[in-house]
């Protein structure tokens, strides 16, 4: 599918595309093949490429003086025909713990609803989540999917520390603090695997366009899981989709 | 290596920011004002990618275990070598044994020491920036040695000069293009944006500079996209928000101005409670 793209100059250096406003699947997979076209052609000067649910910020090496010139030059590297077809994706398996230990608002949310724990615990780990982008903070996955039942508005104070890994809904996302930060989303669960390291030649494991999974965990088992990703010996869960 | 004695309101190791780790969350950091760091290093004869010290309002005192060179641009803290008074953008050579430290601050507010080699702290995805998260240290601390190269040969240029864009640390007028929401705005909104002045807040620091005056806001949020330093946001409480070098990657609020590169640096050398006026800037020079 084709879509009707706005090329908008953001500062001296850089170009937003934006695609329609709506979270899609189908505009982030077209984002992906858009963002690899570039890649793939080489266009002079740009430095950086990156994207969030329906744009794509294009940063060039210097002063872009003749706008139009570069834009059509993008525009028809966009409607050329492609010659990628889809991007391979993973689907991984994020342990996550839901115990009482770290789901510190869970009780709060499922009497506000009316449900048990566990049936909230059970419509947040059958969905098969879509990863549109990291941001926010390093290694933060903005994550698409969440069962609309599961919708929670927001603290309306922010705590000042939110401990790292913390699994929280936040409006209508779910996400993964992937270090101590403060934060307004309401904690539900915490996962013991590492979702930043600048430390590694792939920070983040997690791509964009990947799928997750949550798959619960006892506390001990989270105990154990946390021994070994410390140790860095922790064998993750992933199969190969292709898109 | 330099001893950190006394670390000053916040000082950080900068260089010109990691670049290329933005799809991870990992914001750009580097200099605040990188045409005052740029003067300091290349009046050593630096490369211009060379790490210097990042400080802010009131500095460090720094002891230094080898001979060197060093060279103080940006905002005037009245540095001085064994408590005597040393110029501001010119190479000057410091024994072993000798402390750096800091006064008054005169005008500016930000300020960089350059050694000659840079600092070589530690370095993570190819910046010596200090970020909390990315680097083990995310400011100095007393005690703090900080490692720097033993020149073999002065080879500081002890003659250059440079001069300075007075104007850099005097001017009120930050220039901004059209923001991605701009044209969102209504006409009354877009006009006072231009015609009011603004005043900076107390929340004022790497991350981000908020202004005093708030502008009548009815936008609704957009859907979550990416922003770089110098983007102007509007909250819906109608605060404007001016994103700086630490920002994170991305944001949810409408973008309605961009600030133009080297008004960031202008605006890094303002404080609380100084004026600012948004002034249009056209693509061509």
């Amino acid at each position: 599918m084709i879509y009707k793209l706005t090329y908008k100059p953001f500062g001296e250096r850089s170009i937003l595309i934006e695609w329609p406003s709506v979270i899609d699947e189908n505009i982030l997979s077209d984002i992906v093949i858009f963002k690899e076209k570039i890649k793939s052609n080489h266009v002079k000067n740009i430095v950086e490429l990156r994207f969030a649910y329906n744009s794509l910020l294009i940063v060039y090496n210097d002063t872009v003086v003749l706008i139009e010139d570069a834009v059509n030059e993008l525009d028809k590297l966009y409607h050329r025909k492609k010659s990628i077809t889809g991007f391979t994706s993973k689907q991984w398996k994020i342990p996550v713990c839901y115990d009482d230990t770290f789901a510190i608002d869970l009780v709060e949310i499922a009497s506000k609803k009316g449900m048990s724990k566990e049936s909230i615990i059970k419509l947040h780990s059958k969905t098969v989540y879509t990863v549109y982008f990291i941001g926010f903070l390093p290694g933060f996955m903005y994550l698409g999917g969440l069962n609309e039942k599961l919708y929670t508005p927001r603290k309306s104070t922010p705590r000042l520390r939110i401990l790292k890994g913390a699994v929280a809904i936040g409006g209508e996302q779910t996400g993964i603090y992937p270090s101590d930060s403060p934060g307004g989303w309401n904690i539900i669960g915490n996962s013991p695997l590492e979702f930043f390291n600048p430390k590694k030649e792939l920070p983040c494991f997690v791509n964009a366009g990947d799928k997750i999974v949550f798959k619960p965990v006892s506390l001990k088992e989270y105990n154990d899981i946390k021994m070994l990703v410390e140790a860095g010996v922790y064998q993750l869960e992933s199969e190969t989709i292709d898109g | 290596m330099v001893k950190v004695l006394k670390t000053g309101l916040f000082s950080t190791i900068q260089d010109l920011g990691r670049h290329g780790y933005q799809d991870y969350g990992v914001p750009y950091s580097g200099v605040m004002d990188m045409y005052s760091a740029s003067v300091a290093n290349v009046l050593l004869g630096n490369d211009e990618y060379a790490a210097v010290l990042e400080i802010t309002m009131t500095g460090p005192t720094l002891e230094f275990g080898c001979d060197t060179s060093i060279c103080v641009s940006g905002a005037n803290i009245s540095p001085k070598i064994n408590d005597t008074l040393i110029k501001l953008n010119k190479p000057i050579s410091v024994k072993n044994g000798d402390i750096i430290s800091f006064g008054n601050l005169v005008w500016g507010f930000r300020a960089y020491l350059a050694v000659l080699g840079g600092f070589k702290t530690e370095n993570v995805m190819n910046s010596y920036s200090m970020y909390q998260g990315v680097t083990k240290q995310s400011m100095l601390f007393k005690n703090d040695t900080l490692l720097i190269d033993v020149p073999l040969k002065d080879f500081a240029r002890k003659h250059a000069t440079i001069k300075i864009r007075e104007t850099h640390f005097t001017t009120e007028y930050i220039e901004v293009f059209r923001g991605p929401e701009f044209e969102k705005l209504s006409k009354g909104q877009q006009d006072s944006l231009f015609e009011q002045g603004f005043t900076i807040s107390k929340e004022n620091n790497r991350m981000a500079y908020q202004l005093e005056e708030p502008l009548m806001n009815d936008l609704e949020p957009i859907i979550t996209s990416s922003v770089l330093p110098g983007t102007v946001q509007l909250t819906p409480s109608g605060k404007l928000i001016i994103l700086m070098r630490d920002c994170q990657t991305t944001g949810g609020y409408p973008r309605v101005l961009q600030l133009k590169e080297t008004s960031i640096n202008i605006l890094s050398q303002k404080f609380t409670g100084n004026p600012i006026r948004f002034m249009s800037s056209t693509n061509s020079e």
